[in-house]
């Protein structure tokens, strides 16, 4: 390997590195974790720095590594996100209880995203299939993480088996896949357009695995009871990175591999994108626990990103990348305010916000605007980033489909001003007593509300995205 | 030269709302005010400087150059359709910057004494900044759309110095008044704009004015009800300008628009955005002179009658900020037939430039009686002339200033208002003899009004006030002082070398003729004034009673409110808005209600989907893969 190679797999490289790291240092660190917080938030910092230097388009060990702008963008995205989570879990860690835990959840969460940078990088299926694995493994540990809590437990456990049957199904069609073309590598596939029985059905199984990880409804039945027993870190890394990779291995597979019959797989995105919408709303109407609430509204918003692959074109793709960023920020955004809440009190009911804008007016309007991002109120960037995944519905013709979609948003309306209602309108006898926030947590909001401010409106957020396609 | 420093003109307004809206809790009170004069002043010796840079400089063999200062892309619509934005020098524009950073500057000194004390101190400040900064826009716009957007922006932050004191519930009715009537007008703009630039592809006013370009030059022959399509929309973009401009019958917003503070009223409703209509239509001129002459006609009319109109009315009525406003409107009524019976180019354009030049004048002794009334309603606290008189020795500079604007109104001479008045009248005699005699009859009773105001303010009885009136602090006396030189100075402006309808300089005579005969009538108009209010005597009285209907009807506003109100609550509540409201309460709610209802039954009935048990979640998970699998496989 040449310093070449290293520095193109300079994001999988580094990660690495705080693996190791976080492995030694938790063997030696004593009782007072601060500085190794605030030590992991500045490296980690330093390595999502990197990504924005730019790389070309090459691959390595022979076509299974692919490296090019996109996926560098793409794994920036996971990077700014998690380090987002990271700097809202600090005043977390530093629990009296989390203390002597802390190089274990960096190591576990470093360990995951280091395998979706891989998964996403994957320029043949075994690769990809090791790092879905690789990121898989360590989410169950951290679903697991408050492992004296009962819930918590639960959550890892039933992670675990769902999982495990879904990579089975991953597997099985991989196999069929291998089995109709006689190859793995996606360079190869790409020129095969024989679509026969076989590889659609392999294909299906593909999706179907992705669609697990997704919440795609109907694989998406783990995802309340898992969200709602981790912890909150662990919640939102999987309601923001670990959707994030998914979504981004999917499409680049889709987009890349599957070219020549976009046939089955448009349509597979069509009838999965109503099923997750109406679904996930449903369910997210009658959520009293926040936790649960926002793990619907999770599932609502990948039945909305499904919208953007039922088109083939570059169109399809950009506004999926563009909407997942905003939709990451947003959520980010909710589940800060969230675990300040929970942190300070241990609440995590929508009853529990009543009157919270009374005592926490700051926080509550940050809720409020990344509430409206995600029911995509203009001007905030949640609306252009529907309004542009629509678009792409709408031009491939299936206004049938943006007509649902649209009936579905207006719907997931209501149950995000149900929120907004218990802040602002709601009276309380006990709110929530007036939280003043860390710097780790103002930097966090504030990198979240720039985002949702400014990408709707900077064209050149959209532009950048479209160029990479 | 790069005018490209222009820019800070137009910013510098919006940078100071923002701060001063931003940190309105933070700021020291007394700050607000200083700040936002300071600003004012800067942008003010900046627009001087400009002005005197273009006109010196910028003169050619055609004519003064139109400069875009500075221009960037905003919406590229298609490849030909371009909304830029930008700034737009040119006589006109440059004029109109003089005029209201001047006058915006003295009325945010004028503001600092007048609104001292007042809750909402830095809230003021802060909206004037941001009406100065839609007015600016409004008159650099290089594009028809933006002007439009600034043109709303000016609308709003009217609405708001309107409502400015949002306890009453009077400002409250006033403002949403102006608002809704002015929207209204509007909703033409907007349609016109649409219709023209569908016709023409472009929103440039530099293209739409261009004698070759596409509304002049090509002109599309397409008619519709008799006029051409052109006329139409110019027609339908003069009815925003009437709106705002309050030219019968959409002048109802502006009497009542009074409840705001009154250095607003001065800057707003006096010199700047009511001015707003006559500057559009110039700004158009070309376009109305050579391509719709039938629009210039429908202006001339509007104009001559609202004129007429409001001069009555103001002889009636006893609020002084009242008379005021119908003055106002009568004056900008002078404006617009100036337009209405003016050609282009040349001498041609003479009512073109009298009707700029009556703006320039008109914006500085407007401010001024403004001014002058606010600092009288400052030491009375009454706006009604029966509770003031006798205030000369009290208030001696406050006297003196407005008796120079009222003698200015009148159109003595050598004051301003007596040169571009001239030039109005000379244009309308040339052009139409029974326009002409309405103007000149209008200026006669123009100096009978407001003589009765300046007789029953400073003259007639001092009644018993309850505490001795006393002369404004010096905040507010210096701009008085100072509008009263430009009134005074302002008619030497050589407006004809400056300001014509083809940017190039014209002779322009003296006539004696038009004059004498001006003078005269306003002599009289001042005469009649003195006899019947500068002592108390039972005349006036004697005069209402022996006209009684008619006097009844003017000072009632001629019952155009009550029509309006009429038509809105008797015609349109009644017959369109209750249907409407039926079948929005029992269709679309219940439709939506429907929608609500089966989607919560629909929740219910997939609770159980959820379980919580692993082996159900595979189960579920297998068949769906399956059946997804099947789906795909037989639509195939």
């Amino acid at each position: 390997m040449t310093w070449t190679d290293v520095y193109i797999l300079r994001n999988e490289v580094l990660l690495t590195l705080l693996v190791l790291y976080h492995l030694i240092v938790d063997l030696t660190e004593g009782k007072d974790n601060g500085r190794l917080v605030n030590g992991t938030l500045f490296g980690f910092g330093l390595v999502t720095a990197v990504g924005f230097y730019p790389v070309e388009t090459t691959s390595l060990f022979g076509q299974m590594f692919l490296s090019d702008p996109l996926r560098n963008t793409l794994k920036l995205i996971l990077n700014i996100s998690t380090f987002i989570i990271l700097l809202q879990s600090a005043s977390w860690l530093r629990k009296p209880e989390n203390q002597p835990k802390t190089g274990a959840f960096y190591m576990l969460i470093f360990s995951t995203l280091m395998g979706m940078s891989f998964m996403i990088s994957a320029g043949n299926f075994l690769m990809l299939y090791l790092g879905l694995e690789t990121a898989t493994l360590p989410l169950t540990l951290l679903a697991a993480f408050d492992k004296k809590l009962r819930r918590s437990a639960e959550a890892g456990i039933k992670l675990l088996m769902s999982s495990a049957v879904s990579s089975a199904v991953l597997l099985m069609g991989l196999s069929l896949l291998y089995g109709s073309y006689g190859t793995l590598y996606f360079s190869e596939m790409a020129s095969l357009t024989d679509a026969q029985a076989l590889s659609v059905f392999g294909l299906v199984l593909f999706v179907a695995g992705f669609g697990f990880k997704l919440s795609l409804v109907p694989f998406h039945l783990w995802t309340a009871d898992v969200y709602e027993g981790s912890p909150l870190p662990v919640t939102m890394y999987f309601s923001v990175v670990s959707k994030g990779a998914a979504l981004f291995t999917l499409m680049l597979v889709l987009y890349n591999v599957f070219t020549l019959y976009p046939k089955s797989w448009t349509l597979a995105a069509y009838l999965l994108s109503v099923t997750t919408m109406v679904v996930g709303n449903l369910f997210a109407l009658r959520q009293k626990n926040l936790k649960r609430f926002l793990a619907f509204s999770s599932i609502t918003q990948a039945g909305f990103m499904m919208l953007g692959f039922v088109n083939n074109d570059n169109l399809g793709m950009t506004t999926v990348v563009y909407f997942m960023m905003i939709y990451s920020l947003s959520n980010l955004a909710v589940f800060g305010v969230l675990s300040m809440v929970f942190n300070a009190t241990g609440k995590e009911n929508i009853e529990d916000f009543n009157g919270f804008y009374l005592t926490n007016p700051r926080l509550s309007l940050i809720m409020l605007l990344a509430l409206f991002s995600l029911a995509g109120i203009p001007p905030v960037a949640g609306f252009f980033g529907k309004f542009f995944l629509f678009t792409a519905a709408a031009a491939k013709g299936l206004y049938i489909l943006v007509f649902i979609a649209v009936i579905n948003a207006t719907i997931s309306l209501y149950y995000y001003l149900l929120v907004v209602k218990a802040m602002f309108i709601n009276k309380s006898e006990a709110p929530v007593a007036t939280l003043t926030s860390t710097w780790q947590e103002k930097l966090a909001f504030t990198i979240c509300l720039v985002g949702i401010a400014a990408i709707g409106f900077v064209s050149g957020v959209y532009d950048y995205i479209a160029s990479l396609i | 030269m790069d005018y490209a420093y222009t820019l800070i003109i137009l910013l510098l307004p919006l940078v100071t709302f923002l701060g001063l809206g931003l940190l309105s809790k933070r700021l020291p009170v007394a700050l607000a005010g200083i700040i936002g004069t300071a600003n004012l002043f800067i942008i003010a010796a900046l627009s001087c400087a400009t002005a005197f840079t273009y006109f010196t400089q910028e003169a050619g063999e055609a004519g003064f150059e139109a400069i875009e200062a500075y221009k960037i892309t905003w919406l590229p619509l298609t490849d030909k359709l371009i909304i830029h934005l930008g700034i737009l020098l040119d006589p006109l524009s440059v004029m109109m910057l003089v005029v209201i950073t001047l006058v915006s500057a003295m009325v945010h000194l004028y503001s600092i004494g007048y609104m001292k004390g007042e809750k909402g101190y830095t809230r003021y400040f802060a909206f004037l900044s941001l009406f100065t900064f839609s007015m600016l826009g409004l008159v650099v716009a290089t594009n028809i759309f933006q002007m439009y957007i600034f043109w709303e922006l000016v609308g709003v932050s009217s609405y708001l110095l309107i409502g400015f004191y949002y306890q009453k519930p009077s400002a409250v009715a006033a403002s949403k008044k102006a608002f809704i009537v002015t929207r209204f007008a509007d909703l033409g703009f907007l349609v016109g704009i649409l219709i023209l630039s569908f016709n023409t592809g472009t929103f440039e006013f530099q293209t739409l004015t261009s004698l070759q370009g596409p509304v002049i030059g090509q002109a599309s022959t397409a008619a519709f009800m008799g006029l051409s399509v052109t006329t139409w929309a110019l027609l339908l973009i003069f009815m925003g300008g009437a709106g705002k401009s309050a030219m019968f019958p959409l002048h109802i917003w502006l009497p009542d628009a009074m409840e705001g503070p009154t250095p607003v009223s001065a800057l707003i409703h006096a010199a700047t955005m009511v001015v707003a209509g006559v500057y559009l239509v110039a700004r158009l001129f070309p376009a109305y002179a050579l391509s719709a002459p039938d629009a210039l006609t429908v202006i001339m009319y509007v104009g001559s009658f609202t004129s007429l109109f409001a001069a009555v009315i103001a002889c009636t009525q006893l609020d002084i900020k009242r008379v005021l406003a119908f003055s106002t409107l009568s004056q900008i009524g002078y404006m617009m037939v100036a337009l209405g019976v003016s050609g282009y180019g040349g001498e041609a354009g003479l009512g073109y430039m009298a009707s700029l030049f009556h703006l320039f004048t008109h914006a500085f002794f407007k401010a001024l009686l403004f001014l002058g009334a606010g600092s009288v309603i400052h030491a009375v606290h009454s706006n009604l002339m029966t509770e003031m008189g006798g205030l000369r020795k009290s208030m001696p500079v406050t006297h003196l200033t407005f008796l120079v604007a009222c003698l200015t109104i009148a159109g003595i001479p050598p004051l301003s208002g007596f040169f571009s008045k001239d030039e109005i009248l000379v244009a309308a005699f040339e052009h139409n003899k029974l326009i002409f005699a309405v103007q000149w009859l209008v200026a006669g009773i123009t100096a009978f009004y407001m003589f009765r105001l300046y007789f029953r303010i400073f003259w007639n009885q001092t009644p018993a006030y309850h505490h001795a009136p006393h002369e404004s602090p010096v905040v507010m006396t210096v701009p008085l002082m100072f509008l009263a030189i430009a009134s005074v100075v302002a008619g030497f402006v050589p407006f004809h070398d400056l300001v014509t309808s083809d940017n190039k300089p014209f002779e322009t005579a003296f006539h004696w003729s038009i004059a004498g005969p001006s003078i005269a009538i306003a002599v009289i108009g001042i005469l009649t004034a003195a006899w019947l209010y500068a002592r108390p005597s039972l005349r006036p009285d004697a005069i209402s009673k022996s006209l009684s209907g008619v006097y009844t009807a003017a000072y009632n506003k001629f019952y155009i409110d009550e029509i309006y109100l009429f038509i809105t609550k008797s015609i349109i509540f009644q017959f369109i808005s209750r249907p409407v409201a039926w079948f929005d309460r029992h269709i679309v709610d219940g439709t939506m209600n429907f929608i609500g209802n089966s989607t919560v039954a629909g929740s219910a009935a997939i609770k159980r989907m959820q379980s919580g048990h692993v082996q159900l979640y595979i189960w579920y998970f297998a068949s769906g893969v399956l059946v997804l699998a099947l789906l795909i496989l037989y639509l195939n």
